[in-house]
């Protein structure tokens, strides 16, 4: 089993490392470390504007470019916390915390070295975990017949929209929502069009890139427009001599960053916690078992260190049940698989068998982008500083014209503009009704594969529920889904709705 | 909302302060907007389970188009009445981040106007016009936004989009044209 992962991951190098693939490879982490520096530009809507340009692509080549802006912008991200105390993504919100009284000691450059290396430690474990684990669930979830996989979606939704953040039943009011919008467009069996009202642009359904740079962008624009922060460039002032970190330092940051990286990949494998929870968590772990917990908050390099290699080895960890299972965690890996479909490779378990390339490549492509990052940003620091002063008046315009031409693109139809529009506006009134729309992506891409399966699960039961429970993984599936639900409602009882430590930050 | 998770992180003490005077209000508006959150959903699943009256429901052995669609429909409305009604029974709500910002009119307008005038100048005048009126008339949105600095953006992003797009990627629409809507 080791050894044919092995060969696999050799193999994959051979897909990741042709000039082609490379090329994308190194574009998508690059354009994901530019835009994680950029205050105010978030990575879904980046993703969302490159998704019609790598239609003409290879699939290969897209996806590796697509998730490398993921993970790009992770490393990018931390900078704008650390030097900035802005947190422009929410996974490096708690960097803040005590990276920027770092920054303030005059020991930014420190924080940041050691949040390159922390980032590259729980970064390679997440990607050996994907190595080794990835085969072994599609084993397992090979032998899922209809009701299984309904029963493990209905558990992905609802982890995904209960445990992600803000109300847990307006999260599942998004899920729904989203289920919903997966309708519009002709039924699958019966070519009835469904939820079209007539518009015969609407049978083939919502468009995907619509929907994410709808609520995504035109929505996350409309909300952040005139209320971003003046930057202070006091402490941005950072040579590559500074960032490397002493031998106390780096004793000091050890374990930390391996406790961190520990949970991170816990957190990657419960389905809807992702990089920001994982971040949080490892962040007050760390400070409850220090010696001095005092420390934290005034500039303790664990609270860079641990809470960076989390976020890190989470987000590589987030790709195990997209690949493997094709159930995403998360909206940006809803958008992924969305990505995958629309170049023709459907997402499950038997994806990696059928496209091998696809999926040792991007594990391959892991690798050579990680390498890549670090030596992006260890040299090139006072590049990245630069891009922090971009103000946001000539970030979104841009961004806009981006979204226009690439929705158009689509389908070469203004129609599609206008449903961009439509969303977006939508988008906005759910912000200000304080509803996360990361959600609403999640059940628009599962949504018709849940309905496909329920029917055809109904059809082999002959339209008896109690198959979901008779099984005896699905009953398992159920079970957890019940709990989930059930937890909630205790929390929520105990605390009496207040809110937990991960903080209200949309995307 | 970058800006409100720096606030929360940096000042919590001074905004708890802040808020504690105006608690009463404060419940009134944020309680007000979840009726609202929880209204909009209810009507959402009531339109769906309407319009989803009209395809064939089948049984759960043979399900037709329609049958998936009032089940979500019908959860929809469950769950904006749960919404309304958690609003109504709950002690105290401790986000304020629900409460509504001072309402930034231009800016909404300009930046769902710029997409809009895409829409009429691509169709009517191409790819060149359409951009820079897309980029220029949402660039206004902006405070700190100038006519100037406006123009200059809306010509710059013109040249890279025009050279990008048209050169490169060989998007269909034409540079100029003279269309219709």
């Amino acid at each position: 089993m080791i050894y044919s992962a092995l060969t696999d991951l050799w193999y994959g190098f051979g897909v990741a490392l042709e000039p082609h693939n490379l090329m994308f490879c190194f574009l998508g982490v690059l354009i994901g470390n530019i835009v994680g520096v950029l205050p105010g530009m978030g990575v879904l809507a980046t993703i969302s504007i490159l998704l019609p340009l790598t239609f003409g692509m290879k699939p290969v080549a897209a996806i590796l470019m697509l998730a490398g802006v993921f993970y790009g912008a992770q490393y990018g991200g931390a900078i704008c916390s650390i030097l900035l105390n802005l947190p422009c993504h929410p996974p490096h919100a708690v960097t803040c915390l005590d990276g920027y009284p770092m920054t303030k000691q005059g020991r930014g450059g420190v924080a940041l070295g050691i949040t390159v290396i922390a980032s590259f430690v729980g970064a390679s474990w997440g990607i050996t975990e994907m190595t080794f684990l990835a085969p072994v669930l599609v084993q397992v979830a090979l032998k899922f017949g209809p009701s299984e996989v309904c029963s493990l979606m209905l558990l992905g939704l609802l982890a995904g929209s209960t445990l992600a953040r803000g109300s847990p039943i307006k999260g599942v009011a998004m899920t729904v929502f989203g289920l919903l919008l997966g309708i519009v467009g002709a039924d699958i069996e019966t070519g009835t069009p469904r939820f079209a009202f007539g518009m015969t642009e609407l049978d083939d359904g919502v468009e995907i890139v619509a929907l994410a740079l709808g609520l995504f962008g035109i929505a996350e624009f409309m909300n952040t427009v005139n209320q971003t922060a003046a930057i202070d460039t006091k402490y941005t002032n950072i040579k590559l001599r500074d960032m490397w970190p002493s031998k106390a330092d780096f004793k000091q940051a050890f374990w930390p960053m391996l406790r961190g990286t520990a949970l991170g990949s816990l957190c990657a494998l419960i389905p809807g916690t992702g990089p920001t929870i994982a971040s949080f968590v490892s962040y007050a772990v760390e400070k409850k078992i220090s010696k001095t917990p005092e420390r934290f908050g005034h500039g303790a390099i664990e609270g860079v260190a641990c809470p960076e290699a989390s976020t890190h080895s989470s987000v590589q960890g987030d790709f195990i049940p997209t690949m493997s299972l094709g159930i995403p965690g998360d909206a940006v890996m809803a958008l992924l698989l969305g990505a995958l479909t629309i170049q023709g490779i459907v997402p499950g378990p038997q994806l990696i068998s059928q496209h091998p390339d696809v999926f040792w490549g991007l594990v391959a492509s892991f690798w050579v982008g990680n390498i890549m990052l670090v030596i992006l940003n260890v040299p090139m620091i006072g590049l990245w500083v630069k891009l922090l002063t971009i103000p946001y008046r000539y970030l979104y315009p841009s961004a806009l014209f981006f979204i226009c031409i690439g929705v158009y693109s689509t389908n070469n139809d203004m129609f599609q503009v206008g449903e961009t529009i439509a969303i977006g506006i939508f988008g906005y009134i759910l912000l200000q009704l304080g509803f996360h729309p990361a959600p609403i992506l999640l059940g628009f891409v599962l949504g018709p594969r849940f309905e496909e399966n329920f029917r055809r699960a109904m059809l082999i039961s002959r339209g008896d529920l109690m198959v979901f429970v008779e099984r005896p993984i699905s009953a398992f599936f159920v079970t957890l889904s019940a709990l989930l639900i059930l937890t909630q409602i205790f929390v929520r009882m105990r605390t009496n709705g207040k809110s937990d430590i991960i903080p209200r930050a949309a995307e | 909302m970058t800006q409100k998770l720096g606030y929360e992180l940096a000042l919590p003490l001074k905004t708890a302060i802040l808020w504690q005077g105006v608690e009463p209000l404060r419940n009134l508006l944020t309680q007000k907007k979840d009726y609202y959150a929880g209204g909009l959903m209810t009507l959402i699943g009531l339109g769906a389970v309407l319009e989803a009256r009209h395809y064939n429901v089948g049984t759960l052995f043979h399900m037709g188009p329609g049958f998936f669609p009032i089940i979500l429909g019908v959860i929809m409305t469950c769950l904006g009445m749960l919404i309304a009604g958690v609003a109504a029974t709950a002690a105290a709500v401790d986000d304020d981040q629900l409460i509504m910002p001072k309402p930034e009119w231009r800016a909404w307008l300009c930046i769902l106007a710029g997409p809009a005038l895409f829409i009429v100048l691509g169709n009517l005048g191409g790819l060149i016009p359409a951009t820079f009126a897309c980029v220029f008339v949402s660039a206004m949105g902006d405070r700190d936004s100038t006519v100037k600095s406006a123009l200059i953006l809306a010509t710059g992003v013109t040249i890279c989009g025009v050279a990008l797009f048209s050169y490169l990627l060989q998007v269909s629409l034409p540079m100029w044209r003279w269309g219709s809507l």
